[in-house]
């Protein structure tokens, strides 16, 4: 299945200028937005990313910022329901999960 | 030279091959049945005969990602340490943070990795990388985090070389992935879906009773089936593709049961073009949390820009509809 489904919104920042190169992010991200690069991690394909976080919290040198978060209709709308300001995954509201399976 | 404890009598073990128990527990998972009993204890196992040598591997107590992991290395001697999830899988407890930097280094230290094995990698499923922060991990014990593939099943390949192919870096969503989640759709939906059945026999007959399960099914069976060949990248612009499409029959009938087309028949068209399309758009936008590719700004986006869209659709449709029982019930035409 194609890996972008929303072109343009996402959070993901990202400043080469503080990266140390240490590879991290292309090896975390499961949708290949970094790849390695020279002297740096180079973003090749933003649009794909769906703001995990993984890469942000992996990166040393704090050269990325993402809001990461879930990317799921049920949670936020049950989150909305409860009042609560953030949603989460494997509550009650979570249906059980996918290739997150594993 | 480090002693090493050998004696594992405190130490839980398992084996690489599944039980006919371990299947059913798979199967009623899947159902979502029971949510919170399909959980292993956390804790250190042995896989096989584990040396100081041995890899040590990490995963969550959800008993779907725990047996995944052990029946995908038959033969391999390791260790597995599972860390509590609350019996949640990996990535969303990644994403929640309950498989994550606290909760390994607190494993790791207390099961005394370091007395039980030489060297200083831990391998995680990539997946978990949203909630480890591998170099606090370092920092806090002197394990190595190492990223593993994302799938269980290609983990005999990384073993070997201890390198992932991009491929195996990178998540999927084939068919079998997201047909294993229909069940769970389903069930969450039966209650609902009695009730759209009794609300619409009661305003249209066996016809509209139909009309509404099937574009509720249209939702969680066909829409995670259909997924990439559906137009538009929204999931709520291809749920309503889709519920048109499934809708279509159902006018059909209509039309081809009546010679010619009066007012009420116009008005419970219409009605029914507006409501279980958008009740099909709004059960595939509530698939969006089940599949790896949607981030949280971007379901945000497209929440504010259908659900009111759905929302008024509905409540329209649902007017003309119940005015066209009226009209049929009082016999005006
Ligand atoms: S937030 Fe996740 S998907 Fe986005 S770039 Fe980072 S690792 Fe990749
Ligand atoms: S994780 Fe951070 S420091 Fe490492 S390569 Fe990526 S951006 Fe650079």
């Amino acid at each position: 299945m194609e890996a972008t489904i929303y072109v343009g919104v996402n959070t993901l920042v990202y400043d080469p200028d503080v990266c140390i190169n240490c590879g991290m992010c292309s090896v975390v991200c499961p949708h290949g937005v970094f790849a390695r690069g020279e002297n740096t991690a180079i973003l090749v394909h933003k649009d794909a990313c769906m703001e995990c976080g993984a890469c942000a919290l992996n990166c040393p040198a704090h050269a990325i910022w993402v809001d990461s978060g879930v990317g799921c209709a049920t949670a936020m709308i049950y989150a909305a329901l409860r009042g609560e300001k953030e949603a989460t995954c494997g509550g009650s509201s979570c249906g059980g999960g996918s290739a997150c399976c594993r | 030279m480090p002693v090493f404890r050998t004696h594992p009598s405190a130490f839980l073990h398992t084996t690489s091959s599944l039980t006919p128990a371990n299947h059913w527990d798979h199967i009623l998972a899947r159902f979502g049945y029971r949510r919170e009993w399909h959980r292993v204890d956390p804790g250190l196992y042995h896989l096989g005969n584990p040396t100081p040598d041995s890899v040590v591997l990490v995963t969550s107590n959800y008993s779907l990602s725990f047996d995944a992991l052990r029946s995908s290395i038959p033969g391999v001697d390791a260790y597995i340490l599972v860390l509590d999830t609350f019996g949640i899988n990996v990535w969303c407890a990644a994403g929640k943070g309950t498989f994550g930097t606290k909760e390994l280094i607190h494993r790791i230290q207390d099961v005394h990795l370091d007395t039980l094995v030489r060297h200083r990698v831990v391998i995680l499923p990539q997946l978990g990388a949203p909630g480890v922060a591998a170099h606090e991990v370092k920092k806090a014990t002197g394990f190595r985090v190492e990223y593993g593939p994302i799938r269980a099943a290609d983990l005999p390949e990384y073993l070997k070389t201890h390198e992932a192919t991009p491929a195996m870096r990178t998540v999927r969503f084939p068919l079998a992935d997201r047909a294993i989640l229909i069940p769970v759709e389903v069930v969450g939906t039966f209650i609902p879906m009695l009730g759209a059945a009794v609300a619409g026999f009661l305003l249209g007959g066996l016809w509209l009773a139909l009309a509404a399960v099937i574009s509720m099914l249209a939702g969680t069976v066909l829409f995670p089936l259909v997924l990439p060949w559906l137009p538009f990248r929204e999931f709520s612009a291809k749920g309503f593709i889709l519920g048109i499409l499934v809708i279509l029959p159902f006018a059909a009938i209509k039309l081809t049961s009546i010679s010619v087309i009066s007012l009420q028949v116009a008005l419970s068209l219409a009605g029914l073009f507006l409501v279980f399309p958008a009740i099909t758009a709004f059960i595939s936008l509530n698939f969006t949390g089940s599949t790896p590719f949607t981030s949280k700004t971007g379901v945000r986006l497209e929440m504010n820009r259908f659900i009111p869209l759905m929302a008024w659709l509905f409540g329209i449709g649902c007017v003309l509809t119940i005015i066209a029982r009226i009209m049929s019930l009082t016999g005006a035409a």
